[in-house]
């Protein structure tokens, strides 16, 4: 009897250590959501201190981010890539790692280890000679930089497409065939429909990563015209004179807000993904 | 079977190949060229041989940006892999609200670098200036900053592979262990570190990779500051690209020797990881 209750309050004191870090974990952006109703003059100030009447603005600085820095058309454009960039990803890896891995010569084993080199090579090493090439192809658009991602994406995806369609029997795959479904179909019928749940884990990674990215699309996309969330938070900190801390604080909440909600909608899938994730260096 | 899909080729594999050509190999051989030419753009490029290489390693900044990436490397590997580990070993003891916890601790690594950076630097510079002081007047301000920043971000996703590592014990090895006298920190020690081993592998790698090409971060919390002493290794590179004009080669050689060390590291917890899987 002893034992439990001492078990039981020590578990009760973990339970307090847990909901503790918790606060503090949940603070800085706590911080941030009730600074992003602030007038902009009190926020460097006195960033802990809770608005007040006098200080209080309502939505105004959320209204400053979209009109005057094009927030919403950023979240827009931040949706096109990621989603078309991600269906790109899904459809043409999966197709490729399929093919490599049931058709074996010099080829496709090249191909293989290719994607397996990409997937450690820093983006420092290309980012220079890429975003020279991507601009002389003309690929500055949020339509041309889902070819990028396709590219620079491929070795991850391929790499874990490959390690699933490995444990995939292949006479399901010979049945079709025989049953006279070309390859195509086979592909599309068959082998999708069994590899949905790593299609699952290796969408949630490229979103997560495409959703984030700065470097890449700053690099690559004409931004005069197009700018993703992280680019016009960069360009309203880092631009032209006096900085709108207002408006940034607006801003950055409007950004984590789309991640929580997709992050709480689909928490399973992310954690699945993640643990199937962790091979990548 | 491999006969009747051969010659599906161009359709299965040609989009990514293409794909892969533009967006990796043809940036990747045109960026080890460049190493070795000095030029402006492209066309202008004379071959120099190993000259940029020289002058990278003899650049005092990208010295100090070195020494800097690699202290804090090691910093925060041992901060996060150390809390991280902790928190899975509370988060596996069936306490009360633990789905709850695990979903708080893990939603700052979906949040982008640029973002957390901003968030981070409101906080720090609010508490920095009760003390008159800012992060753009110390380096080591900026340090400890970005070391509490990734961890925030990072800890989580340590977490779930510690979790997912924890779960894979066998609670009779335990159990046996417990029944033969040995106490709590035995356990643990002698154990269910020992049984770990590979989900440490993962996250000690995952974390010492993460330090090393930290940039998001680093550009969005101290940009450097002050006078580029808090300037990492990524955001080096990227400065000595675009801030220094006739500097292009230079940049692309420590971009080159930036891609070695982290395929080294690569390599060597291929190597690690490999020799873990033999011994279970």
């Amino acid at each position: 009897m002893a034992t439990k209750r001492g078990r039981s309050a020590l578990n009760w004191a973990g339970t307090g250590l847990m909901a503790f870090l918790c606060v503090v974990w949940l603070l800085p952006v706590v911080v941030v959501l009730f600074n992003s109703f602030k007038n902009k003059m009190f926020i460097n100030l006195e960033p802990f201190e809770l608005p007040t009447e006098q200080t209080f603005i309502g939505l105004e600085n959320y209204q400053t981010a979209i009109d005057k820095y094009g927030f919403l058309d950023s979240v827009g454009w931040t949706v096109f890539i990621t989603v078309g960039s991600v269906a790109v990803i899904l459809i043409c890896t999966s197709m490729c790692a399929w093919y490599i891995t049931r058709v074996q010569n010099r080829f496709t084993k090249a191909v293989y280890y290719l994607c397996v080199f990409s997937m450690v090579v820093p983006f420092q090493m290309v980012m220079f000679t890429l975003s020279l090439i991507a601009d002389r192809l003309g690929l500055g658009t949020p339509w041309g930089i889902i070819v990028i991602y396709l590219g620079f994406g491929a070795g991850l995806a391929v790499f874990m497409f490959c390690g699933f369609v490995k444990t995939i029997p292949i006479e399901i795959e010979e049945a079709a065939l025989i049953d006279g479904a070309g390859p195509i179909r086979t592909f599309f019928t068959v082998v999708i429909p069994i590899m949905k749940p790593t299609f699952i884990s290796v969408g949630i990674l490229q979103t997560m990563w495409i959703w984030n990215d700065f470097l890449l699309p700053y690099l690559v996309l004409d931004t005069t015209e197009y700018k993703t969330i992280s680019i016009v938070i960069q360009f309203m900190k880092g631009s032209y004179g006096r900085v709108d801390m207002g408006a940034i604080m607006a801003a950055l909440i409007m950004a984590v807000i789309p991640v929580v909600v997709f992050y709480l909608s689909c928490q399973k899938y992310i954690i699945k993904g993640v643990a199937a994730g962790a091979v990548k260096g | 079977m491999e006969k009747a899909i051969k010659k599906y080729l161009p359709i299965f594999v040609l989009p990514t190949f293409l794909a892969f050509l533009i967006g990796f190999a043809a940036p990747f051989l045109l960026g080890l060229w460049l190493s070795l030419c000095d030029f402006t753009t492209v066309t202008d490029a004379t071959f120099v041989g190993f000259s940029n290489f020289v002058l990278a390693v003899q650049d005092t900044v990208f010295q100090h940006s070195f020494w800097y990436t690699a202290l804090f490397t090691v910093v925060s590997v041992l901060v996060i892999n150390v809390i991280a580990f902790a928190i899975a070993l509370a988060l596996t003891r069936k306490l009360r609200g633990t789905n709850l916890f695990r979903t708080v601790f893990f939603m700052p690594n979906l949040i982008g670098g640029i973002v957390l950076g901003y968030i981070w630097q409101l906080i720090f510079n609010g508490i920095l200036a009760q003390y008159s002081q800012a992060l753009n007047l110390n380096e080591w301000y900026g340090f400890v900053g970005l070391v509490i920043l990734v961890a925030w971000q990072q800890i989580g996703y340590m977490m779930i592979i510690y979790i997912a590592g924890l779960q894979s014990i066998p609670g009779d090895v335990l159990e046996a262990a417990a029944i033969d006298g040995a106490s709590a920190w035995r356990r643990l020690v002698d154990v269910t570190i020992p049984m770990m081993m590979s989900s440490i592998t993962i996250c000690m790698f995952l974390s010492l990779t993460n330090g090393f090409k930290l940039f998001d971060q680093n550009l969005s919390l101290t940009a450097g500051e002050p006078s580029k002493m808090s300037e990492m290794l990524a955001l080096n590179i990227y400065n000595t690209f675009y801030g220094r004009v006739g500097w292009e080669g230079v940049g692309q050689a420590k971009a080159v020797i930036f891609c070695l060390i982290v395929v080294a590291i690569g390599l060597i917890q291929l190597r690690a990881t490999r020799s873990k899987e033999v011994q279970q």
